[in-house]
């Protein structure tokens, strides 16, 4: 509970750009770290099987059946390997034990981790997907030189059961590199013997994707170092650079990362920056079992939540209650607003309607309230004379409200969009987003007020083949049709319907008692499209 | 009525004299917008939402900018409906809304009639909406004397109008300062093609009101105001420009 708790409370962001590699006189030290195991170390962890001696392997889906992602030791030893099949794996060996691969969560334990790798650095990235970069520039006296800062690093790591390899380099290329496949916990010192101290190792240390590095390899360039000698020996450079003239990232493009892993060209790191949301929680002496008490509660933490927001000069978006029994249970309820809102008995109003089903089991023995969304929201003076004028609720509010009761969907704003069918030309949106700019409708386009939700079918008495609609029955009743506009013909969208989408012939009609509609005729005869027309009644117009 | 407007003219005979008028369009500029009307009409047309339409939108250009408020009025309008509602009578277009409503309308589409009245209820709470519009089907049980006296109580309070569309119902007990009878009128000719329907007309009749006699109206919603014409009497208002408009004996439809 305790170490769900201490993760709840913090959100993570990638934040700016910064620690730009550049060549100069003073060089950047960045310790890489590769956990080398990391999916199945985590589940070993996760799942409490740390010392489990079956052969584990951790399966995904693919269209073909499910294909091993990671392997244990024991799983290694056995036969089963990266990127097979699970079916070869287990006619190698049948008794290997399966899990599901989970992609996701290692992402997000990963950062998690580059938080907690800032204690050896002040900044710390993530190096998807299964490493860390940390800059470690100026700091290893702290720890008694860089020796003592890997021995250090390992042996935290080795503490939460993670295997890793580490390097420091000047460039996060190198470090990555040696990290990789240099020897273990490598330290390369200065800028001006990189270029040897890299030259064994291979291509693939490049970061490079799959594909280059095949390339390369049948050019046969399979080291640094042979890599290195055709670009200074005459004009070969220029040879590589044709070769990969269009290839603009730097992980297709082996110059690129070649001068990035020496520190010619800078490579920024996207720091990890952790980011505590507000959170406020009651301990309380009694477990409560009656609502009188939880809603007093609910009020205090309300004003707490408020008074936090107000120092961070923010406003909650979304808020989440956790309820924790005696008995262990954890209940949680979750609100989002419309707006960003500092106001507690708002909070507590919404949340009210959400506590009637709670099951106090023996009693709830501890209250939090954290708000996961916040989001700027100025100080502002109340204005009594305001409050007095207009009493009743803001808009926000009572969206809130009726988002609450009614779910989120039954409230919307109808926004225009870009098409000339009818129906696909409203879309809804939450009320109080901003709507996107966008081209007026024709003011010569007749529009009904109502569009039905489904255009319904009709039998109409025309002039075959394209004319003016003469009669009309609709739902079991028969309309006159006294005064008629029309066609307006809208074609299909032939790049997005099929080919034998039909075209819309768009009538404004006015019955004899004055009653107004918006009917279509779907083709034409002869069109080649299927048989006679079908009419629809798609609008009902003021 | 509200209190203020009641307060500012204290001449008794004027109040009485008021208090005997007709029905006009307009008439929000010199006594408010009546605060909960509601519309009678069927559902095989838009007729109901597009005179409760032009009624609000008429009420809304007429009706005093209190003080201290803002020049321009830039308040949304919430349009309530229920899931039978829009079964019957479809989904407000956007395109086909009158200009000045385009962007402002908040649909909100409830499943249930007790839904649909919380829905109009914190609208009609809410300083922040011009007007509330609901659509409703049939006369539902929820849907009483005391849900509509509950109603008209907010809406009062509040000062937001509440204009409420019954589609296909009986007329009930309601604590309605206004209720309308709406069937669709037979348009004037459009200037340029004779053979199309025109401007909306609505023949609606005022069969319940408080301080106005009850009458009988072609409401007709040009592009930026409510004309309204007596229909069965010699009379036509100054409002109403009487040109091709056909003179029908009034009918007492849906009573």
């Amino acid at each position: 509970m305790t170490a769900a708790a201490e993760g709840a409370g913090r959100r993570l962001e990638l934040g700016t750009v910064v620690g730009e590699d550049r060549p100069q006189t003073r060089s950047r030290r960045i310790l890489s770290i590769w956990l080398r195991s990391l999916a199945m170390d985590r589940w070993r962890a996760v799942n409490d099987a740390l010392d489990d001696p079956r052969p584990l392997v951790l399966i995904a889906d693919t269209a073909h059946g499910p294909r091993i992602e990671a392997v244990s030791v024991a799983g290694a030893a056995a036969g089963a390997g990266r990127g097979m099949m699970l079916a070869d794996a287990r006619t190698l060996c049948p008794g290997i034990v399966t899990a599901l691969y989970d992609p996701a969560g290692d992402r997000d334990f990963l950062e998690k981790l580059a938080v907690w790798a800032m204690r050896w650095g002040p900044w710390s990235a993530m190096d998807a997907p299964d490493g860390l970069l940390v800059d470690v520039t100026a700091v290893p006296h702290l720890f008694g030189g860089e020796e003592r800062l890997l021995a250090d690093v390992h042996a935290a790591f080795a503490r939460r059961n993670l295997a890793i390899r580490s390097a420091i380099a000047p460039t996060a290329g190198a470090a990555w590199a040696l990290a990789h496949f240099g020897p273990e916990r490598t330290i390369l010192d200065d800028v001006h013997d990189m270029t040897a101290r890299l030259a064994d190792l291979p291509v693939a240390a490049l970061r490079l994707d799959e594909d280059v590095t095949g390339v390369l390899r049948r050019l046969g360039l399979k080291r640094l170092g042979e890599l290195t000698a055709v670009q200074d020996g005459g004009g070969g450079r220029d040879a590589i650079q044709r070769r990969f003239r269009n290839r603009r990232s730097p992980a297709a493009n082996p110059l690129i990362r070649l001068d990035q892993l020496l520190g010619r060209v800078p490579e920024p790191l996207l720091p990890v920056i952790p980011r505590q949301m507000p959170l406020v929680q009651r301990r309380l002496m009694e477990p409560i079992r009656h609502r009188a008490l939880l809603d007093q509660v609910m009020h205090d933490l309300a004003l707490d939540m408020v008074r936090e927001l107000e120092g961070r000069e923010e406003g909650a978006r979304r808020l989440e209650l956790g309820l924790w029994r005696v008995d262990g249970e954890v209940v949680l309820r979750r609100l989002e607003f419309a707006a960003a809102t500092r106001d507690a008995d708002h909070m507590c109003r919404l949340f009210s309607s959400r506590l009637d089903n709670v099951d106090a089991g023996f009693g709830i023995e501890m209250v939090r309230l954290r708000a996961s969304w916040a989001e700027p929201l100025s100080l502002e003076q109340s204005d009594f004379e305001a409050a007095a004028a207009y009493h009743g609720t803001s808009l926000a509010t009572c969206i809130d409200r009726l988002a609450v009761r009614l779910g989120a969907k039954a409230v919307r704003r109808p926004v225009p969009f870009a098409s000339h069918i009818p129906e696909r030309a409203q879309r809804w949106q939450p009320p109080l987003e901003p709507e996107r700019t966008s081209q007026e409708v024709f003011e010569f386009h007749y529009r009904p007020l109502k569009m039905l939700e489904k255009s319904e079918r009709i039998a109409v008495l025309y002039a075959t083949p394209d004319g003016y609609p003469k009669r009309f029955r609709w739902r079991g009743a028969v309309h006159e049709v006294a005064r008629v506009e029309g066609p307006e013909r809208i074609a299909p969208e032939w790049w997005r319907e099929r080919g034998n989408a039909r075209l819309r012939d768009y009538y404004r009609i006015e019955d004899e008692t004055g009653r107004r509609y918006w009917i279509y005729r779907q083709g034409l005869i002869g069109d080649g499209r299927g048989g006679a027309p079908d009419w629809y009644l798609h609008g009902l117009c003021a | 009525m509200p209190f203020e407007t009641l307060s500012q003219t204290c001449d008794v005979a004027a109040l009485a004299a008021r208090r005997s008028t007709r029905w006009q369009t307009g008439l929000a500029a010199m006594q408010g917008a009546p605060c909960h009307s509601e519309i009678f009409a069927s559902g095989r047309e838009a007729s109901g939402a597009g005179a409760a339409l032009a009624l609000a939108l008429d009420d809304w250009r007429h009706a005093p900018r209190g003080e201290g408020q803002e020049a321009e009025d830039r308040r949304a309008v919430l349009w309530v409906q229920t899931r039978e509602a829009v079964r019957i009578g479809g989904i407000p277009y956007r395109p086909g809304l009158p200009r000045d409503l385009r962007h402002r309308v908040i649909h909100v589409l409830a499943e249930k009639t007790e839904d649909a009245l919380f829905a109009l209820e914190e609208g009609v709470r809410c300083h922040e909406i011009a007007f509330v519009i609901g659509e409703m089907a049939g006369n539902p049980k929820a849907l009483d004397f005391t849900a509509s006296r509950r109603l008209t109580l907010s809406a009062e309070r509040h000062g937001v109008p509440l204009y409420l569309v019954r589609l296909d119902a009986a007329h009930d007990l309601s604590s309605a300062r206004m209720r309308w009878d709406v069937v669709a009128s037979p348009s004037p000719a459009p200037r340029w093609n004779a053979t199309a329907p025109g401007t909306p007309s609505w023949r609606a009749e005022l069969f319940r009101a408080r301080g106005h006699a009850p009458g009988q109206w072609v409401l007709r919603g040009e592009e930026s105001r409510l004309l309204a014409e007596r229909a069965g009497s010699a009379e036509t208002e100054a409002h109403g420009s009487s040109a091709g408009l056909p003179r029908t004996r009034p009918s007492a439809a849906g009573r």
